[in-house]
């Protein structure tokens, strides 16, 4: 087939599966599977999300230049399929974990070893056709390094700082890193299963905390893919609110990273600076909706907190001081050449890396791909706000901190706007069923992209649910960050991907 | 014209320093709580210093978030003696959050091993506690206290700064007490 195709035209092939919305799902059959996957070798569309169900494998697809979105869905009631991660790499890990949590096979895949499982559940397959399993934890076989003088240095799960378990196994010669390793998978909790059969409500308070940090945004994901399914709208002030949350979690994550980042280059005036300012804004969140996190504000239908009138007053107050402070301290950064010296070179990852991954949020955006959900596909209130997605090309520690930098500032543009605009009116719509429906939604985290995917019932329970955290094409990247650098940055380039376990593994 | 050196005091004089002032008092509940778990046990005499190991058993990484918030210069923790260390080896205290996922039982299960005597462990926020939300799951055990014996559990999700402030000063109160 040709490679200009577009990804609408060649799924039209397929047979459209009725009541998906906002964009359509595609069945495919083996055959039709097969030459997508022979397709995507050619074409540049990009993999969103790729997850399971019994004796089904979806997968959610971009093409670059269109921006058309669909699902696509391949039936395997053989529990095998033509495995993605052949031609895109991206997927690999994705497709290990489909086989670990669902039991289907992905056929051609180089990389066999197990993903989130690690042989402790008791079970096998858990989402699929549960097999007990009572033998031992696996054994992870690492890949290997060889070479004169290499030693290897295992670290984690457990961490010296506080931060989420992983594993990390680096092959170092003398001080230099020559390959890292990544085994994650210890913080899963199995967060699809728990959630199907319940209420949407309950399943709300759920996804929340698929991640703590990004706990708004996807809320929000959750949110719009439920109302998506069931065709609701919730009113428009509720709309405007929500995004004044999600500003305000960029914000308050990007604010302490920067700050972290720095303490890992032994400067922690920052992250006392930076902490600082982040209280403020954790401050102003509990205030204004009664939780530091936002934990449990956006719902399915609208908003659960409104902002008073009082409310929206502290909360300018409140931004002209974290502004000024923000600058300061973006100013000490700016002319301290030691800690510029830390940061400037150091963890580099390509952008044709970048764009193969195709890794979003600050990873994305520091090294020249400039992607932003909130502009593509983009969703409302941000078709009518003004804001830049900035984007740099050097895509070392350096970069991911300014780019950070310039997002905050971004943030504070929308706030102000956000607050001049907000519409009056109610903050909730109620869930009327309408029948049974599929909705998905994209949403920019301060990490990246956010994908929800959800099934509903005719009786407003969630059947199946699918979160996709951004942290699963970044941590391949930091692998890669890492190649050639010295152990003692390590922490550096972690702290600059702040990659999140607990999204990752769910 | 005004030097800087005095611009800057007055700047530092008038808006004051950052760190909340006082402390909150010691939880009430928490007291309750050690009375009842560590009556039994030998108390340590710590000199009102505690050394915490953190670990993340499963959590969301919300309770993180508040851990990094009582270390910073508004809740300043160092301020009463207690102090996160990297090695467990060299902790009184295991700050454990998140449900315990049956990933990470094994791993919480040795740090408490490779944790010297006398120790405490304090279970922090709602999922801690019981598992939570995440109850029931195929992939957690339960709450802390399905792996290892809990002596304190800080409630909430997260737990506000000021409740883990009062939760450990409870605890610091208690096993520094003769
Ligand atoms: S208690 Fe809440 S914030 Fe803490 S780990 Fe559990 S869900 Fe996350």
């Amino acid at each position: 087939m040709m490679g200009n195709v577009t990804l609408l035209e060649f799924l039209s092939g397929g047979r459209e599966v009725p009541g998906h919305k906002p964009w359509p799902r595609y069945q495919l059959d083996a055959r039709g599977w097969r030459a997508l996957v022979e397709q995507m070798t050619v074409s540049n569309w990009e993999v969103l999300a790729e997850w399971g169900e019994p004796a089904e494998v979806h997968v959610l697809l971009r093409g670059e230049d269109s921006g058309a979105i669909a699902v696509v869905s391949h039936p395997c009631p053989d529990g095998k399929f033509f495995a993605l991660g052949r031609v895109r790499p991206s997927a690999i890990r994705l497709e290990r974990a489909i086989r670990d949590l669902w039991g289907l096979v992905p056929e051609g895949l180089e990389d066999q070893r197990p993903w989130l499982d690690h042989g402790r559940w008791g079970v096998r397959h858990p989402l699929g056709k549960p097999r007990q399993y009572d033998g031992e934890p696996y054994t992870y076989r690492f890949l290997t390094a060889e070479g004169d003088g290499l030693h290897q240095i295992p670290v984690g799960p457990v961490h010296a700082g506080v931060i989420e378990p992983g594993h990390f196994r680096f092959h170092c010669q003398g001080e230099t890193v020559v390959r890292l390793e990544e085994r994650l998978g210890y913080v899963h909790k199995g967060i699809a299963g728990l959630v199907a059969g319940r209420p949407v409500a309950d399943a709300a308070r759920i996804v929340a905390r698929v991640s703590g940090d990004s706990t708004v945004a996807y809320s929000l994901a959750f949110a719009r893919a439920v109302e998506a399914a069931l065709g609701i709208e919730p009113p428009p002030r509720a709309v405007w609110l929500r995004a004044l949350m999600a500003e305000f979690e960029r914000i308050a994550n990007h604010v302490f990273d920067i700050g972290a980042i720095c303490n890992d280059a032994a400067f922690a005036i920052m992250l006392g600076h930076m902490g600082a300012l982040r209280e403020k804004l954790l401050r102003g969140n509990d205030l204004c909706f009664g939780h530091r996190l936002l934990m449990d504000r956006v719902v399915p239908g609208g908003v659960a907190a409104d902002l008073s009138e009082a409310g929206r007053e502290a909360l300018g107050h409140m931004l002209y001081g974290v502004r000024k402070g923000f600058e300061q301290a973006v100013a000490l950064y700016d002319s301290t050449p030691s800690l510029l010296d830390r940061t400037t070179g150091t963890g580099v990852v390509g952008g044709a890396l970048v764009h193969r991954f195709g890794a979003g949020g600050f990873v994305g955006r520091a090294s020249s791909r400039g992607h932003d959900a909130r502009r593509l596909p983009g969703y409302p209130p941000y078709d009518e706000l003004d804001f830049e997605v900035p984007v740099m090309a050097e895509g070392d520690v350096h970069a991911r901190i300014m780019v950070r930098v310039a997002e905050v500032r971004a943030s504070f543009k929308l706030i102000d706007q956000i607050l001049a605009q907000l519409p009056d009116g109610p903050v909730l719509a109620p869930l009327m069923l309408r029948g049974a429906g599929e909705g998905v939604a994209a949403v920019e985290s301060f990490r990246g992209e956010v994908i929800v995917w959800v099934r509903v019932s005719e009786a407003g329970k969630v059947v199946r649910l699918h979160a996709h955290d951004p942290s699963w094409f970044q941590w391949p990247l930091l692998e890669a960050a890492i190649d050639g650098n010295i152990v003692a940055d390590f922490p550096l380039c972690n702290k600059s991907f702040n990659c999140s376990y607990s999204g990752h593994d769910q | 014209m005004i030097p800087p050196i005095a611009k800057f005091l007055a700047r530092h004089l008038l808006k004051g320093p950052y760190t909340m002032r006082g402390a909150p008092d010691p939880d009430a509940d928490g007291l309750l709580e050690l009375a009842e778990a560590l009556g039994q046990r030998a108390r340590g005499r710590l000199g009102r210093s505690l050394a915490i190991r953190e670990v993340d058993a499963g959590s969301c990484n919300g309770c993180e978030l508040e851990i990094h918030a009582v270390n910073n210069p508004v809740y300043d923790l160092e301020r009463f003696g207690i102090k996160f260390t990297a090695s467990p080896r060299h902790a009184d205290v295991l700050l454990v959050t998140g449900p315990v996922t049956w990933n990470m039982a094994e791993a919480l299960m040795r740090t408490y091993e490779a944790t010297p005597a006398p120790k405490w462990v304090v279970a922090m926020g709602d999922c801690a506690r019981d598992g939570g939300c995440f109850a029931g799951s195929y992939a957690v055990a339960g709450g802390v206290s399905a792996i290892i014996p809990v002596d304190l559990h800080i409630k909430g999700c997260p737990p506000p700064p000021r409740d883990i402030l009062a939760g450990l000063l409870a605890l610091l109160e208690t096993v520094s007490a003769r």
